[in-house]
């Protein structure tokens, strides 16, 4: 049956916000509850598809409801950069969807509804967030984001779910309150308008220390590209059950700060001015530190969970830098890097909570001999940490390679070198834990009772693991997205 | 018969009043009291259609021309609010008969019908009203029964509370005939739009200047603008539920019109701002009183006094949108008048169900609630969101409007002000939502319900407002806008 592509729009929002009802509906029957989520994603899948099959023959998408205040409205239109990220999560959220049925039920889960719904409307508000025209949407989106996922984070119920809530609320809700919304207001009212351009929304008249104290607002005002100091809420939501970590935490939350981050910086302040923008230079630094330091704290961790958390802190900061460079090619990177490092991580995020599910292990110096007992498992993990580090034959590959090409344009070698020490950083903290798992041998006096993770959990890290193998060959699809959104 | 809508807006409250302690049957009080201000609301309604459509409503009370006679003047400002009071009151009166069943004894509660209804008679009338010496007869007369329905409340602090209330009040009160009466004495009259022509003639002289002092703190202290504002915390936590929801939700909104139309309509704000530091004044004390507020809040360990002192905080809110001076300023005000009485009534009638549940407003004894009475918390929830300014809610609305006019002013330090402020309402909110949600009961709940259906039905009611008008602003955004032009346009 044919679609407007205007309604398929509204679908791939809506679809899952209707869901959040029928999961509800559901609650008392597990099957039939999971049934609906795992409907209602594949038809978000079907519906994503075909706006990619239309966005990429040249037809454009958009949607606008009359103004909520005058002069804004809620307004959506699919560009390059939001379909890229609407993919990567319509298509994780079927995986994840498999992956927790797994999971929640081996570990015994209690408040499985409440899970999957909350679930669903942050779904839902991702797709909104990926397409959203303006800034006024987006925000809004955002913070649906930030409220859905908070019974998300707090799953377990106990006094450190409550802290980690705590830290995770507060850091999100401070920086978007404080400093995103009063960039946004401010660029409402210096610019009047808070739709994203080509080129940016500033004119040339517009004073540089306006544009510049925006920028500032701006980065540390998108908290969830947990650029330091702000990134303390993602170890907290480590906190939260580990398909939450995968999808939303190295997937959509995190993803959603820095795909804003990207679009602040290309439609709302655009190339050429932010080249020119003294404050630039400082946030650079800022995310390259942030690059450096996560990537320190994370080979200090011993819990598996945090060691992945200060890792995507470490890999949000490759895509602050690939905006903040101003260049083509640092743009290129940035995109392509949203999506290699989400199969990257999410695939990692999947070993991690299978290996706490079948061995309960969390601390990796207990991972000795793993690999024995938990082989795809582990597998799949080296695959996801080669695409994190950046070595063919996985995806995260093209990812640095762009970003390096960036820094280059921009004569910025410090940021290049910075990527190189990174990488071999990131080799240190992540490959001693398969070679550990299959190169050590296990201690005598523990028992011989693991065994291979459950099977909806195993067939969803193996996908993902063989999509971080199947970007590095068929990466043209993501590249063509990503040139064009200059 | 629209014709006599200004007068019959007050005069049926008024008359319904006294009639109610000729019903004896309180069911049937109820029922009628609901009528007598959904009447009221129906009469707002249409008095909006005819200010919108044919513009300023001029109606002389017997026929007696003005200035001698009392008019009642409706124009776009108070029809919007006589909107509001009429609507949420009777929102309010619908949960009213059920939510005072636990907290009144059964002889009380004629009476406290008739002194809602009374109560509402002055709000509305000081709405509707362009008489100067009549706000102050109405003013009296919503204090009056407010105090009788604070007194009411079942803890014995109730009557100290209404008492300390008493007290204030008056002073406000005299102070504003001191006021009222000084402008007599230089002008010769009363009628407001007469005083605007007349005044400035005499802006020099002393009595004028005592006048607007006067008139302001006597205002000022009847809207609870910080450090004026010590009688509110114990009133609101004292009286009974839905005797704090309607106040809470109308009786400041009301005082702050009062002080609109002084400074606007009578004086003028070029007087305002050039004789008197006014605007100074206001942002000091708008920004103090929201952060003493605030910071108040979150230490309470009694709910409804948490949500009175945020009351307290966001009129500091509508007080700085005065003290910005502007249009938008004043726009942001306005916009905040009617989206606080939608938030608070929304909370306060959810505590409201709270405590006719398990009959405390503890803190300590929401523990475990969110699984006994989850709609009701899950309002209470909704509420807080739109306290704390969460988009497509009302609160969001007010907030943007309010840091867009400060920034058009050029004052972005108090912009991050007001934004680390809702970060405040966010902790004391959320502290409630912990409490709801993550502590475990002390005491065992098994016979908790959750609130019967027709407390509910009220409550989702305004929440459903709340997100309305967070989405749908043409209402409240168009008329506020309408109204802030109309106030700084020339005088009428």
């Amino acid at each position: 049956m044919e679609w407007a592509p205007e309604t398929m729009l509204f679908m791939t929002m809506l679809v899952p916000a209707l869901a959040v009802i029928g999961i509800i509906a559901t609650g008392d029957k597990p099957n039939l509850r999971e049934g609906v989520t795992l409907t209602a994603s594949c038809i978000v899948i079907y519906f994503v598809s075909n706006l990619y099959v239309v966005v990429k023959g040249g037809g454009s998408v958009a949607w606008s409801s009359p103004d909520l205040f005058p002069g804004l409205a809620l307004s959506f239109f699919i560009e390059p950069l939001g379909m890229l990220f609407s993919l990567v999560a319509g298509y994780l959220w079927l995986v994840t969807t498999v992956y927790s049925i797994g999971y929640m039920r081996g570990h015994n889960e209690k408040n499985q509804t409440r899970f999957y719904a909350c679930f669903a409307i942050a779904i839902s508000s991702v797709m909104g967030l990926a397409y959203a025209d303006n800034l006024f949407t987006l925000f809004i989106f955002y913070e649906i984001l930030t409220l859905s996922t908070y019974p998300l984070v707090t799953h377990a119920g106990t006094a450190s779910a409550k802290q980690g809530g705590r830290v995770y609320l507060g850091v999100l809700l401070t920086t978007s309150v404080l400093f995103l919304l009063l960039a946004i207001i401010g660029t409402w009212y210096v610019a009047e308008t808070v739709t994203f351009t080509k080129g940016g929304v500033f004119n040339s008249q517009t004073p540089v220390i306006i544009t510049a104290s925006l920028l500032v607002l701006y980065i540390f005002g998108i908290g969830k590209a947990a650029i330091m100091p702000f990134h303390r809420w993602l170890p907290a939501a480590m906190v939260a059950p580990t398909p939450v970590s995968a999808l939303l935490h190295a997937v959509a939350v995190v993803k959603a700060g820095v795909f804003t981050v990207l679009k602040v910086c290309v439609y709302i302040f655009g190339l050429e001015l932010l080249s020119k923008l003294p404050t630039a230079d400082f946030l650079l630094y800022l995310a390259s530190a942030t690059v450096l330091l996560a990537s320190i704290v994370a080979m200090r961790q011993d819990n598996l969970k945090a060691r992945l958390a200060y890792s995507t802190v470490s890999q949000l900061g490759y895509i602050t830098i690939g905006a903040l460079l101003a260049t083509s090619a640092g743009v290129v990177g940035g995109a392509m890097h949203i999506a290699m490092h989400a199969f990257g991580k999410i695939t990692l995020f999947f070993c991690a909570g299978a290996i706490m599910v079948a061995s309960h292990k969390t601390e990796i110096s207990d991972m000795h001999g793993l690999g024995r007992k938990m082989p795809i498992t582990m597998i799949a993990f080296f695959i996801g940490s080669l695409s994190i580090i950046g070595l063919p034959p996985t995806g995260g590959t093209w990812g640095k390679w762009f970003l390096m090409t960036g820094a280059l344009d921009a004569d910025k070698y410090l940021i290049m070198i910075v990527l190189m020490v990174s990488s071999l950083l990131n080799i240190a903290y992540l490959l001693p834990i398969p070679l550990r798992a299959f190169f050590t041998v296990k201690k005598p006096e523990e028992e011989v009772t693991i065994e291979e993770a459950p099977l909806p959990s195993l067939l969803a890290l193996s996908f993902t693991a063989l999509g971080c193998i199947a970007l590095f060959f068929f990466t043209q699809p993501l590249y063509e997205l990503a040139l064009a959104i200059l | 018969m629209t014709a006599h809508f200004p007068i019959l807006q007050v005069i049926i409250p008024l008359l319904a009043a006294p009639l109610c302690l000729f019903l004896r049957i309180p069911r049937l009080v109820g029922i009628f009291a609901i009528l007598v201000s959904a009447a009221a609301f129906l009469i707002s309604c249409g008095l909006l259609h005819q200010v919108i459509t044919q513009g300023v409503i001029s109606y002389e009370i017997g026929g007696w021309p003005a200035p001698w006679g009392i008019e009642y003047r409706i124009d776009t400002l108070n029809s919007y609010l006589l909107l509001l009071v009429s609507g949420v009151s009777t929102i309010i009166l619908i949960a009213a008969q059920s939510s005072i069943t636990k907290e009144l004894p059964e002889n009380r509660h004629t009476f406290f019908y008739t002194a809602y209804l009374l109560c509402l008679t002055g709000l509305l009338g000081i709405l509707a009203t362009a008489d100067a010496f009549n706000v102050f007869v109405f003013l009296e007369i919503s204090a009056l029964s407010s105090y009788t329905l604070i007194a009411l409340g079942t803890d014995r602090r109730a009557l100290t509370a209404s008492y300390q209330y008493l007290v204030m009040g008056t002073i406000g009160a005299t102070f504003i005939i001191i006021g009222v009466g000084f402008m007599y004495m230089t002008t010769g009259t009363l009628n407001m739009y007469d005083l605007a022509e007349r005044l400035p003639s005499v802006y020099g002289s002393k009595t004028v200047l005592s006048a607007f002092g006067f008139l302001i703190v006597g205002v000022c202290l009847k809207l609870a603008l910080f450090p004026l504002h010590l009688w509110l915390p114990n009133a609101y936590a004292f009286a009974p539920s839905i005797a704090t929801a309607f106040l809470a939700a109308t009786s400041t909104k009301v005082a702050v019109y009062v002080l609109i139309r002084y400074i606007f309509s009578i004086f003028s704000i070029d007087f305002v701002t050039k004789s008197l530091p006014l605007g100074d004044i206001f942002l000091t004390l708008g920004l103090a009183g929201i952060f003493a507020a605030s910071i108040t809040a979150i230490y309470q360990i009694n709910v409804k006094r948490l949500f009175a002192y945020s009351s307290v905080a966001q009129i500091g809110y509508m007080i700085l949108g005065l003290a910005i001076g502007t249009q938008l300023g004043l726009t942001a005000t306005l916009l905040h008048l009617f989206n606080h009485a939608l938030m608070k009534a929304a909370l306060f009638l959810a505590i409201g169900a709270v405590v006719y549940r398990i009959g405390s407003s503890q803190l300590h004894h929401f523990a475990g609630l969110g699984k006994r009475m989850p709609w009701t918390m899950a309002a209470i929830v909704a509420g807080g969101l739109s306290l704390i300014g969460v988009p497509l809610t009302v609160g969001f609305v007010s907030k943007w409007y309010l840091v867009v006019a400060l920034l058009e002013r050029g004052w972005w330090p108090v912009a991050i002000l007001v934004l680390i402020s809702s970060l405040l309402a966010v902790i004391y909110v959320w502290r409630l939502v912990e409490w709801i949600y993550f502590v475990k009961p002390r005491v065992v709940l098994d016979d908790v319900k959750e609130a019967p259906l027709i407390q509910l039905i009220p409550i989702w009611m305004l929440i459903f407002a709340n997100f309305y008008f967070g989405v749908d602003t043409r209402l409240t955004v168009g008329v506020s806008k309408l109204a802030a032009q109309n106030l700084f346009g020339v005088n009428m």
